[in-house]
C-alpha cells in the first residue's frame, strides 16, 4: 500500500490539471506576448486562469499576478511594498513561526536598514495578538502573518488582526501567507482586509513553478525583476503558461465540493488523532489549550484541516520517516535536525516543545484525496514501529 | 584552436620496473585512454620510453589537463607542438613562433634541448642546441641563454615529425591503476575512507568498495551520498564495483545481545568479516580501511587489534598516522571533502554508546560475541545473500 501523507510538502496533480498542461506544452505552445493567434490563444489561458483565481478570491483579474511560487509571492510582496512605501516608515511586524520565504526577505530588509519586529506565539503556536498591536508605531509600514502554520497546522486569526491593526494605523499593509491555506479556507482579501496573499499552485495539486500574489489595487509594489515588462511590470519574464493554466485548473477544482472535502478532512485528522493519542509518550502539538482527552471537533476546527504534528518520546523523526517509508507511508520529520547539523525548526522551538522531542516530531499531511483506510493503515504501522523503535536508540 | 596537437607523458616509477615495465606501460596506457574517452577521439601510443597522447583537431585543453593530472604513473606531461616539415627553416620559424606564443614577455633565460631519433637528419643533436639557440637570439634579442639554470628548457625533438614543447605539468605520480592487483575498501559516509581508497589506489591498486548501510536507521541519502563519494573516487581509481550490504538485521542483533559499549567494535569485527568474504569472492588481495590510530574509541591500537583479528587478508591502513587536518587536505585536493560533509548518519554513529570502550580486551569482546551464536550466521548469509551491486563508472 503507497499512503501518501506529506501534501503540506507537494500535492499530486490531478489528471485534468497533468491534461491542461500537456496541452498547453504540446499544442498551445505560443508566447502570450506574440501578436499571432499562437499568442493570443497562449493569452487566453492565462486570462481564464486569472479569472479563476479572481472569482476564488472574490477580487479582481488585474489584482492577480502569476509567479514561480509561494516563495516568490512573499519575497516580491515584501521586498516589493517595503520599496513602495519607504517613505512612510520602515518598521515592519511579523510573526515568530513565518516560513523561511516571509523570514529571509525580511531580514535582507533588516540588513537593509528597516526594523522588523517578530512576534511570539503561545504553546499552540497562536500569535500573541497584544503584543503585535503593542509593537505597531507610526513607522510601522507592513504586518506579515501567515494564515496556516506549515509545521503544526495553528490558524490566525486573519480578520480580527486586520481589523485591529488598521484601526491602530490606517495605512498599514497587510500581508498574508496563505500558501497552506488556500484551498482550504475560503478566504476573500477584500472583506478581511488582506492587502497582498501569497498562494503557491503546488500545495492544491496544481504543477510546481506555479504561484500567485494577490495585490490589492490600492496597493503599489515596486518589482524585484525587472525585464521585458511582463504583468503590468511587476513580474518580468515570459509567463509559465502551462505551470498557469495548470495553477487555474487545481484552483477551480480545490472549491469544487468545499465544505464536504474540508470536513472529511477534519474527520480524518480527528479520528487519527484519538487513535495516535492513546498510544505511549505521544505528543500532538498545536490544538487549542482548551481540547480535552476526547479530541472534540470543536477544537479540532481550530486547526488547519490538513496538518497533524505529532511527537513520539524516545523515537527519532527520521528513523520513524524511514521506518515508515519502508512500508509504503510518506510522512515528513517535523523538524530537520541531525546530529552533525542541529537545525532545530522555528515553529517547534518556538511553541516551547521539549527539547527532547524537537527530534522525535513527524508531521503527517493529509489531502482531500486521502482515504480513511490509509489513515487506518497508517495508525497500524506506527502502533506496530513504535516498540521496536524505542527498544533501538542510542544509550 | 589550441597550438598544442598533443601531449607527451612522462612517468617515473614505472621506469624501474626492469621486465614487467611493458605491463605498467599498457596499464597506464589504458588509464589515459579510459579518463579521455569521454572527451573524444585521443590517440595514445608507447613510444621509446615515453606515452604520445594526440588530440582530436577539436579539443578542450583544459578539460584535458584536468583528466591527465587524474591519472596515477603519469609523474608530469607536457603539451607539444608538433611540426610536420621539419626542414629547417620551417623548424626554427615553427620554434620561434611557439616561443612568441607562449611566452609573450620575453626577458627570460632559456636552453635549447635537442634530440634527434631519426639519425638522418642533417645536424646532430648539439648543432640543432646551438643552432637553434642563435635563431632564437636573434629573432628575440631581449633572451638570454643560460645553459646551468635556464628558466625556460626549450626541447626540440626531431623524428619523423618534430615535438616542440617546454611546458612541464605536475602528474598525480603514484603507479597506474590496474597495475597492482585489487583491494576492497570499506566505505563510510565520512571524510577518511574516500581518502584511504584514493591513496591505495594510486599505488596502482583497482578497488572495490563495500558500504554497510542500515535502514530505516540510516537514509537513501546516505547512500547516494556513499555513492556519489564513490564516483569521486573512480575518476582517480576508474571502474569499480561499490557493494551495499544492509546491516541493519546484524546491528539490531548485537544490539539485543551483547553490552552496548561493545556495540561499535563488535558491529566492526562483523563488518570485516562481510568485507572480507566479498573480497575473497572477487579475487581481492587486501583489505583497505580509513582508520587513524587515536582518531575514535574505534581507532585506538587495542580497538584496532580487536577489529584486525577477525580477517586473514591484510589490511592496508593507509591513513593510520594521518593528523585529520592532512586528511582533510587530501580530501579536499581529490574532491570528496565537500560530499562527505553532507549531514547524513551513517550506521557507525546511528547507535553508537555515549562511553564505548576505547580499550577493548579481546577475550571479553570473544565473550560477548559467543552471546550471538544462536543467529548470527543466519544473519551474515542473509547480509551478503542480499547485497546490492552498484557499477560505478
Amino acid at each position: 500500500m503507497e499512503v501518501y501523507l506529506d501534501n503540506s510538502a507537494t500535492t499530486r496533480v490531478t489528471e485534468s490539471v497533468r491534461d491542461v498542461m500537456v496541452k498547453v506544452l504540446y499544442d498551445d505552445y505560443g508566447n502570450p506576448s506574440s501578436m499571432h493567434r499562437k499568442g493570443v490563444a497562449a493569452e487566453k489561458y492565462m486570462r481564464d486562469a486569472a479569472q479563476i483565481v479572481a472569482d476564488s478570491l472574490k477580487v479582481e483579474p488585474k489584482e492577480i499576478i502569476f509567479t514561480s511560487g509561494g516563495t516568490e509571492a512573499n519575497n516580491l510582496a515584501l521586498i516589493g511594498a517595503a520599496m513602495a512605501y519607504q517613505r512612510r516608515g520602515r518598521h515592519i511586524i511579523t510573526s515568530g513561526i513565518e516560513h523561511p520565504s516571509v523570514h529571509q526577505p525580511l531580514l535582507f530588509l533588516k540588513e537593509n536598514g528597516y526594523k522588523i519586529d517578530f512576534i511570539p506565539v503561545d504553546g499552540t503556536g497562536k500569535l500573541i495578538k497584544d503584543m503585535l498591536y503593542d509593537a505597531i508605531n507610526e513607522e510601522t509600514q507592513i504586518v506579515s502573518v501567515m494564515y496556516v502554520n506549515n509545521e503544526i497546522g495553528s490558524v490566525q486569526d486573519i480578520e480580527e488582526i486586520a481589523r485591529e491593526i488598521k484601526a491602530i494605523k490606517k495605512d498599514i499593509i497587510f500581508h498574508v501567507d496563505a500558501v497552506q491555506a488556500f484551498g482550504k479556507y475560503r478566504i476573500y482579501p477584500k472583506r478581511m482586509g488582506i492587502d497582498l496573499l501569497s498562494v503557491s499552485g503546488h500545495k492544491i495539486h496544481g504543477p510546481k513553478g506555479s504561484g500567485i500574489l494577490y495585490v490589492n489595487d490600492n496597493v503599489k509594489l515596486k518589482p524585484i525583476i525587472f525585464g521585458g515588462g511582463h504583468q503590468r511590470g511587476l513580474r518580468s519574464g515570459t509567463e509559465n503558461v502551462p505551470a498557469i493554466a495548470g495553477l487555474g485548473q487545481a484552483v477551480k477544482e480545490i472549491y469544487e465540493d468545499f465544505d464536504k472535502k474540508v470536513n472529511k478532512m477534519y474527520d480524518l485528522k480527528q479520528k487519527f488523532i484519538k487513535e495516535i493519542s492513546r498510544l505511549e509518550g505521544v505528543r500532538i502539538n498545536g490544538l487549542p489549550a482548551e481540547c480535552g482527552p476526547d479530541y472534540e471537533m470543536e477544537y479540532i476546527k481550530k486547526t488547519a484541516p490538513h496538518i497533524i504534528s505529532v511527537s513520539f518520546e524516545g523515537v527519532r523523526s527520521e528513523v520513524l520517516l524511514h521506518a515508515l517509508e519502508d512500508r509504503g507511508i510518506y510522512v515528513s520529520a517535523g523538524s530537520a535536525c541531525s546530529s552533525h547539523h542541529p537545525q532545530p525548526s522555528t515553529t517547534l522551538t518556538a511553541i516551547g516543545l521539549p527539547k527532547h522531542l524537537l527530534d522525535s516530531t513527524i508531521r503527517v499531511s493529509i489531502s482531500e484525496m486521502t482515504t480513511e483506510d490509509e489513515m487506518e493503515y497508517t495508525v497500524e504501522q506506527i502502533k506496530d514501529l513504535l516498540p521496536v523503535l524505542r527498544r533501538y536508540t542510542r544509550r | 584552436m589550441c597550438m598544442f596537437k598533443a601531449f607527451l607523458i612522462k612517468y617515473a616509477e614505472i621506469g624501474l620496473k626492469g621486465n614487467n615495465r611493458y605491463l605498467f606501460e599498457n596499464a597506464l596506457c589504458e588509464r589515459i585512454k579510459d579518463v579521455l574517452k569521454s572527451l573524444g577521439e585521443y590517440l595514445v601510443y608507447k613510444e621509446q620510453g615515453r606515452i604520445i597522447v594526440e588530440c582530436p583537431d577539436e579539443y578542450d585543453y583544459d578539460e584535458t589537463v584536468e583528466a591527465l593530472k587524474r591519472v596515477f604513473g603519469i609523474s608530469s606531461f607536457c603539451p607539444i607542438v608538433t611540426v610536420d616539415y621539419i626542414e629547417w627553416e620551417n623548424l626554427t620559424k615553427a620554434v620561434g613562433d611557439y616561443v612568441d606564443a607562449v611566452y609573450p614577455e620575453k626577458n627570460f633565460t632559456f636552453k635549447v634541448f635537442a634530440k634527434r631519433a631519426d639519425k638522418r637528419y642533417p645536424l646532430s643533436s648539439p648543432e640543432i642546441c646551438s643552432r637553434m639557440g642563435a635563431y632564437l637570439l636573434n629573432r628575440f634579442p631581449t633572451l638570454k641563454v643560460d645553459v646551468h639554470e635556464p628558466d625556460v628548457a626549450l626541447n626540440v625533438e626531431v623524428r619523423s615529425k618534430a615535438y616542440i614543447y617546454s611546458i612541464e605539468i605536475p602528474g598525480p605520480g603514484g603507479m597506474p591503476v590496474g597495475s597492482n592487483g585489487k583491494a576492497m575498501l570499506l566505505l563510510s559516509g565520512g571524510i577518511d575512507s574516500p581518502v584511504a581508497g584514493y591513496m591505495i589506489a594510486k599505488r596502482g591498486v583497482t578497488v572495490d568498495a563495500v558500504y554497510f548501510h542500515a535502514p530505516p536507521y540510516t537514509s537513501e541519502r546516505a547512500k547516494q551520498k556513499v555513492v556519489d563519494l564513490a564516483k569521486k573516487i573512480s575518476r582517480y581509481a576508474g571502474r569499480m564495483k561499490l557493494f551495499v550490504v544492509n546491516f541493519t538485521d546484524i546491528q539490531l542483533y548485537i544490539y539485543d545481545k551483547c553490552p552496548h559499549e561493545e556495540l561499535t567494535i563488535i558491529m566492526r569485527r562483523y563488518m570485516m568479516r562481510i568485507a572480507e568474504y566479498l573480497a575473497k569472492q572477487e579475487n581481492c588481495l587486501g583489505l583497505i580501511t580509513g582508520e587513524s590510530l587515536g582518531q575514535v574509541a574505534s581507532q585506538t591500537m587495542q580497538s584496532l587489534a580487536a577489529t584486525n583479528e577477525v580477517c586473514t587478508m591484510p589490511v592496508y591502513r593507509p591513513l593510520i598516522a594521518f593528523d585529520k587536518k592532512d586528511i582533510v587536505e587530501v580530501a579536499e585536493t581529490i574532491d570528496t571533502y565537500e560530499t562527505s560533509i553532507q549531514p547524513y548518519e551513517d550506521c557507525c554513529t546511528i547507535f553508537v554508546a555515549k562511553h564505548p570502550v576505547t580499550k577493548p580486551n579481546l577475550k571479553q569482546i570473544r565473550y560477548s560475541e559467543r552471546k550471538l551464536q544462536e543467529k548470527i550466521d543466519e544473519l551474515v548469509d542473509e547480509a551478503i545473500k542480499t547485497v546490492e551491486v552498484i557499477e560505478i563508472e
